[in-house]
């Protein structure tokens, strides 16, 4: 994986000291609050409903054990001895104190991370396919092109006060487990005729009040473009995008205002021009990121075949881990989502035994997955049994990955000022329901995401079935949606009636579970079965 | 009024900077003033007999003027470019790199913060339009 040279490393400390410098004017009287907000936020430091809440990029979701250790101990120097792992591969702390903030990103870059640009309206965390670099049906690792551009966003001089966020997302197969289509840009690394890659670049996708599917402004950027292709993509955003209303200013809305057309012939004659500015670094550059991204050193001939005879084990297999690139070998998906837990939230001891147990049996290598889990990428199938029993001890063996348990949840109202309803409490309730009645293997891939506002911080509008919570003269009151999809086959979700009461969309959820037990043909899903018969069955058992 | 921060040899331009509207409809003016909803590009048939732009901030959060700014610069316009408005010490660095040598801000800056801010950065990621060699090139020297 990337590692710093003196450059990077010189830039992530001159931050830490800009932050100090910052807070300190701050805290003097000599910035308002006003001025101090965005430079907060481009440090990842929110001001939640009770305390400041600290985001730090996981860029692309890759970290190795060293880095877990350090978030572990931040949980317990400067948190409440937890964190919380979100859909956009970061990691967030909730009992932050201002007074320590920098001291934190000073922890941080001793070990080669940050919270550069977490938050605020300017280029976030670049986010990936969690299988990268693991996944057989890669045309190239996305993360070297993810980390080309992330040093290019990195400080950016004229796109760091954009109208609004701008989420970018690489991936480099035609499976999406990124979600790439629902983000300001997607970019999809593609081979063409000729067996050269370039980028293919879907712009003015995402959540949030409005949901959009980004449309596919050019198929084929070659990769000496790359930079300046996406640089006249925010210049135009910068000078274009709506500044009148905040619930207007992402791109989607220029995107769709305009046209993708005619943004496009706007991209396209702005790119023209900046192709003489020397933006774009040479692709000696991009090859020197490849070098850290090279295959770990696979042992080949090692066994395929794996022990079943412990049922728990065989189904934790069956369930948790997805195919390898190379033989022998399997992605491991450690679920952050225990029946009745809050989805994404792990202690520090938690961290540190996934730290460890990547050093050991995963090449020093961990993921955060968008669905707010942990991938170890590289397992020998031979040590799966070890991996398990360990895993399992320390309450982290969830059988339960893209299950109807696999809950995606924002931190609601429990934590955030946006909310307007509590997200944990009935991501737990599904959970815990679906255990008990034994559902939740019968049900199949099943993806149940959960938002408590409409800023779809929980994906809500990409879930086969999506939860909104929305405030109903005071009370809180919870919207279901059905057939909603991030992956490549993406959809948004529609609405299914009124709204339910916090018990009852529990049971909501089981009625249309009920309906696709009941229709669901040889094979399908539920995502399937919903699309072949539409929505109005589901209709008449939730409310005929 | 707060002092003008300059970072130019030549003399200032002694008369009002006019509005691109204005600008565009006489043909003596050589101070002209960019909105932020103002395309830049207007200006670039008339590079020649300008010594002044001003890009107004009206909030220091509209980043527009950013982008003005390098237009400017990109096109060969090599007079003064001065950010006025709600220009703000943490601002100061990133509008330098967009071309910005001068600036007036509504309220006074501390200059011991100002001269901090300009040697903040170690390094850049970037091309832009100051003169900085970005750190790519460094590495493939």
């Amino acid at each position: 994986m990337y590692k710093y040279d003196s450059y990077d490393q010189a830039m992530v400390d001159a931050r830490v000291e800009e932050f100090r410098d910052q807070a300190r004017r701050r805290l003097e009287g000599k910035l308002t609050e006003d001025q101090f907000k965005p430079l907060r936020l481009m440090n990842g430091l929110y001001l939640q409903l009770h305390a400041y809440m600290l985001r730090v990029a996981i860029p692309y979701g890759t970290l190795d054990s060293r880095q877990m250790h350090a978030l572990a101990d931040i949980a317990e120097k400067y948190d409440r001895g937890y964190g919380h792992f979100t859909t956009r591969q970061n990691i967030q702390y909730n009992w932050i104190r201002l007074e320590e903030a920098a001291d934190i990103l000073a922890d941080l870059a001793k070990v080669e991370m940050h919270a550069i640009q977490t938050s605020g309206n300017c280029i976030r965390n670049i986010s990936s396919d969690h299988f990268a670099g693991a996944a057989a049906d890669e045309v190239a690792d996305p993360r070297p092109y993810a980390e080309l551009l992330r040093q290019w966003s990195s400080f950016h001089p004229e796109f760091s006060y954009l109208p609004r966020k701008f989420k970018i997302a690489v991936i480099a197969s035609d499976t999406d487990r990124a979600a790439m289509r629902l983000h300001d840009i997607g970019i999809q690394i593609v081979q063409n005729e000729a067996g050269e890659l370039g980028a293919a670049f879907y712009v003015g996708g995402g959540m949030g009040r409005t949901p959009m599917i980004a449309p596919c402004i050019n198929s084929f950027v070659p990769l000496d473009q790359l930079v300046t292709y996406s640089e006249a993509c925010l210049r135009v955003y910068n000078r274009y995008g709506r500044r009148d209303n905040k619930y207007k200013a992402r791109i989607k809305i220029l995107v769709h205002e305009l046209g993708a057309e005619e943004y496009t012939r706007q991209v396209e004659e702005e790119f023209a021009h900046l192709l003489d500015q020397g933006v774009e670094p040479p692709l000696a550059e991009l090859e020197r990121i490849k070098a850290y991204f090279e295959d770990p050193l696979f042992e080949a001939g090692t066994p395929e075949t794996i022990d079943r005879s412990d049922p728990d084990f065989a189904l934790w297999v069956d369930r948790n881990t997805v195919p390898h690139k190379e033989a022998g070998y399997v992605a491991a998906v450690i679920s952050l989502k225990p029946v009745g837990g809050i989805p994404g939230d792990a202690t520090a001891e938690q961290m540190r035994l996934m730290a460890d147990l990547a050093k050991d049996y995963s090449f020093d290598e961990l993921r955060v997955m968008h669905t707010q889990n942990v991938v170890l990428p590289h397992v020998r199938k031979a040590d799966l049994h070890a991996l398990w029993t360990a895993l399992d001890e320390a309450g982290l063996g969830s059988p339960n990955l893209d299950t109807i348990e696999d809950i995606i949840a924002c931190p609601g109202l429990d934590y955030c000022s946006l909310a307007n309803a509590r997200s944990i409490p009935i991501a737990q309730k599904i959970s815990e329901r679906f255990a008990e009645t034994g559902k939740t293997a019968t049900l199949g891939q099943l993806k149940l995401k959960i938002s408590g506002c409409i800023n779809a911080c929980g994906h809500h509008h990409a879930g086969h079935i999506g939860i909104l919570g929305v405030d109903r003269k005071g009370v809180e009151n919870y919207q279901l949606l059905l057939g909603g999809s991030e992956a490549e086959d993406v959809s948004l979700a529609k609405i299914t009636g009124p709204g339910f009461d916090e018990n009852g969309i529990v049971d909501a959820v089981e009625t249309v579970t009920s309906v696709y037990e009941r229709e669901r043909q040889d094979g399908e899903r539920f995502l399937d079965t919903y699309r072949r018969i539409g929505m109005n069955p589901f209709k008449e058992a939730l409310y005929g | 009024m707060a002092e003008t921060l300059r970072y130019r040899d030549d003399e200032p331009v002694d008369h009002p900077a006019v509005t691109v509207d204005s600008f565009l409809d006489q043909s003596n003016a050589s101070a002209v003033r960019i909105e932020p909803g103002d395309d830049a590009r207007a200006l670039l048939p008339h590079l020649e007999r300008l010594a002044l732009v001003e890009v107004n901030f009206p909030a220091f959060g509209d980043g527009r003027g950013y982008s003005s700014a390098r237009i400017l610069r990109e096109a060969g316009y090599d007079g003064e470019l001065r950010a006025v408005g709600d220009v703000l010490v943490d601002q100061l660095a990133y509008m330098r790199r967009c071309g910005f040598d001068a600036f007036e801000p509504d309220q006074q800056l501390d200059m011991d913060d100002v001269d901090a801010a300009f040697a903040r950065w170690p390094e850049v990621y970037q091309t832009a339009a100051d003169a900085r060699t970005p750190i790519w090139a460094k590495r493939h020297a």
